[in-house]
């Protein structure tokens, strides 16, 4: 929960190509009126554009009445939100004990560099991006996933090849 | 008339497959010409043996698991649907040990009735909790939780009836139920069964808080990494509203109640109460001090009961059953029953609710079946990652708050994570100082900057480098954190790693002993 690290980040990044300041200030006006509507509202923006980008900072601002900086702030408290669109698909990797338990560490060491990728990169076709979670609830059939949503469970080495295999053959999923 | 078959649709039955099954039966089912009913409940919580499903027979369901997707011709053949012998067949699935020893009472309906209706719900003894405690009155039923000796399940296990009777007496023309469904421990899943497998029970806890206490308005605050939990949760608040269970007038009772879910983005420290708070108001899910409790100033200042999912899903039962039955289950002061998770390395993972007082060694080794790999059981984290490492010389240890904390341990949210003797301990401690540097919310020093450091001096030893005096380091540093920092993030983790520490010792001088060498 570096902001500076996140800031960093950040600077360089331009808004992601379907950006649309128009419709981005619906989705933020729709929740401004909700109490504590911060949060939903950068869920509506990523949801949206795949990210939360520097250009809907100064929307959320005025909508929130808060500063820039504020928003800047909780932007980077949470690991969720990304200030660069991630790769078409997206395999959110167990960290936790419980994965840990039945081998998934050395797992994601391999396939991270299998992939030459850290935590949280994306292969440079775009096809994918590797995020790490703590704990999916999926405890009772580790390793655990989740590829584009979905949960995936007992994940060995074939497997997580094959969904590799899948992120790079398919487009966008839904 | 067309069959009836339940299959999962809980998020754990589809990381093995669920969805794939659903599609063959329906397939299968179409080629044969047999109309199919696929009623998607949650999960039973017998993980091992799902995808696993369950038909509706003149003599009580029968269940076949695990299934896998190919297997579906040879249930038709075998005609599963008249409850068939097969090799997948299981039998009636109360009758399946692991279910038949426990005491399901917050989960009686998890896996069983349909999540998505409400008529089901109050097929199966829904509302019941909900009528007594308006016939009761609101203090009357503050009073029932009180006696029921229902103890936080969320972690800290604090008397829930004490917290809301406080709310009760707070004066205020607002005040607020607020769910923690954050479950963030690993080896947890619990409040996720429940949201997917029967979000009525939670509602309907919610609903009852909110009339005992004088609040109109809840809050289930839920983690971003339960996709599935959230839609159960959004289609059920939906369907109470259109029963006349949310909103105004509830039943005519004159008590109004909304509910509303709210996700949170990816922060541990966000399931601490206060932090939970902060983060429901739009804000960094940074931790409060306290006083004021959140029970007099809590959500936007207001008085506030926060509680877990499973303290409020397990009080319709104690309303409906009264208190007395439920304060008579349990061990010590620990009352009632637990869900404890199964987790990790086990041959037999799943939810187990039981009243409290079995051993950690019945739980692994007996209810469990030992690893999963087949290798020897060596260490066992109790109560996710704040919670300490067991050896088996610590099996004897019955579950119970008090119990725990004797032997330097927690019970937590019931988590128990199994690893084998293949695991390395001093990894298992660093993993612990990288988890709370990754999620502190970077309030108080010693968790800020005690937990980076914690990782270095861990390096340090699992480098052989100077051992003894890091290990006295990482022992002090331990020190600082438990006594220096404002919650159990950074105060617990010195829990799994001096447990680690002390009952694994090699695991932190091996590397050292092996350059001497
Ligand atoms: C770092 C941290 C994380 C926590 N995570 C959760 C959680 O995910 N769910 C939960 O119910 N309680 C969690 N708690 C405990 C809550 O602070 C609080 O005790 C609980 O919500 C009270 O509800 P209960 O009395 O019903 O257990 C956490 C505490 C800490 C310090
Ligand atoms: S102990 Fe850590 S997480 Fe808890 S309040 Fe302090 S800095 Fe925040
Ligand atoms: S620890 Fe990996 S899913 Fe829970």
């Amino acid at each position: 929960m570096d902001i500076a690290m996140t800031d960093e980040h950040s600077r360089h990044a331009p808004p992601p190509p379907d950006w649309d300041a128009a419709r981005a200030g619906a989705l933020i006006a729709a929740e401004s009126g909700r109490e504590g509507g911060l949060l939903p509202a950068l869920h509506a923006v990523q949801a949206a554009f795949g990210c939360v980008p520097e250009a809907a900072e100064p929307l959320l601002a005025s909508a929130f009445n808060l500063s820039r900086a504020e928003v800047k702030g909780v932007i980077g408290f949470y690991h969720d939100f990304r200030r660069a669109p991630a790769g078409r698909h997206v395999l959110k990797l167990c960290r936790a004990e419980a994965c840990q338990s039945m081998n998934g560490a050395a797992l994601a060491a391999d396939l991270l560099a299998r992939l030459g990728l850290d935590w949280g990169g994306t292969t440079a076709d775009g096809a994918l991006t590797i995020e790490a979670v703590y704990c999916l609830g999926l405890c009772a059939m580790p390793p655990a996933a989740l590829f584009d949503g979905a949960p995936v469970g007992r994940l060995e080495a074939g497997r997580l090849a094959a969904l590799v295999a899948e992120a790079r053959q398919t487009g966008p999923s839904a | 008339m067309s069959a009836r078959i339940y299959l999962p649709r809980d998020a754990g039955a589809l990381a093995l497959g669920a969805d794939a099954v659903a599609a063959a039966l329906a397939r299968e089912a179409r080629a044969r010409g047999i109309g199919l009913d696929i009623v998607r409940t949650g999960a039973r919580g017998l993980y091992w043996l799902e995808p696993m499903l369950e038909v509706a027979t003149p003599s009580g369901r029968i269940a076949y698991g695990p299934i896998a997707p190919e297997e579906v011709g040879s249930l038709f053949a075998a005609d599963f649907l008249a409850g068939g012998a097969h090799p997948k067949q299981l039998g009636r699935p109360e009758e399946i040990p692991f279910l038949k020893r426990q005491t399901r009472l917050t989960f009686a309906r998890c896996g069983i009735v349909d999540p998505a209706s409400a008529a089901d719900y109050a097929a199966h003894g829904g509302w019941l909790g909900l009528a007594r405690a308006l016939a009761l009155g609101p203090a009357a039923t503050v009073e029932e939780v009180v006696a029921s000796g229902l103890r936080g399940r969320g972690g800290a296990g604090f008397p829930t009836g004490i917290k809301w009777r406080t709310a009760a007496g707070a004066k205020a023309a607002r005040k607020y139920i607020v769910c923690n469904a954050d479950e963030g421990d690993s080896g947890t899943f619990a409040d996720r069964m429940i949201m997917e497998g029967d979000p009525f029970v939670l509602i309907e806890g919610m609903l009852i808080a909110g009339y005992a206490v004088g609040a109109s308005k809840g809050y289930l605050y839920t983690r971003s990494e339960y996709p599935h939990a959230i839609a159960a949760m959004n289609a059920a608040i939906l369907a109470a509203r259109s029963g006349g269970f949310l909103g105004e007038n509830i039943q005519d009772s004159g008590f109004s109640f909304d509910l509303e879910v709210r996700v949170g983005a990816g922060a541990y420290v966000c399931g601490e109460e206060t932090a939970l708070l902060d983060s429901l108001e739009g804000k960094r899910g940074v931790v409060r001090a306290k006083p004021p409790l959140p029970a007099l100033q809590g959500l936007f200042g207001q008085p506030t009961v926060i509680n877990n999912v499973i303290s409020l899903a397990s009080v319709p039962i104690i309303l409906a059953e009264g208190a007395k039955a439920y304060q008579d289950l349990g061990y010590g002061r620990s009352r009632g029953t637990m869900p404890i998770q199964l987790a990790g390395n086990i041959r037999n993972p799943g939810l187990f609710e039981a009243a409290f007082g079995v051993t950690l060694g019945e739980l692994v080794e007996e209810i469990g079946g030992g690893t999963a790999s087949g290798r020897p059981v060596r260490a066992v984290q109790v109560g996710g990652p704040l919670g300490a490492y067991f050896p088996r010389a610590l099996f004897d240890t019955p579950f119970d708050y008090e119990a725990f904390a004797a032997r330097d341990g927690l019970i937590g949210h019931g988590g128990v994570v199994v690893f084998d003797d293949s695991v390395d301990m001093a990894a298992q401690a660093r993993f612990a100082m990288e988890f709370c540097a990754i999620e502190s919310c970077g309030k108080c020093t010693p968790c800020r900057l005690g937990s980076t450091r914690g990782v270095e001096v861990m390096d340090r030893i699992r480098a052989g480098r100077d051992v003894e005096k890091n290990l006295a380091l990482i022992t002090d540093l331990c020190e600082t954190m438990k006594f220096g920092s404002l919650c159990a993030l950074g105060g617990f983790t010195p829990y799994p790693v001096m447990s680690a520490l002390t009952h694994f010792r090699d695991d932190f001088t091996r590397a050292a002993a092996q350059a001497a060498a």
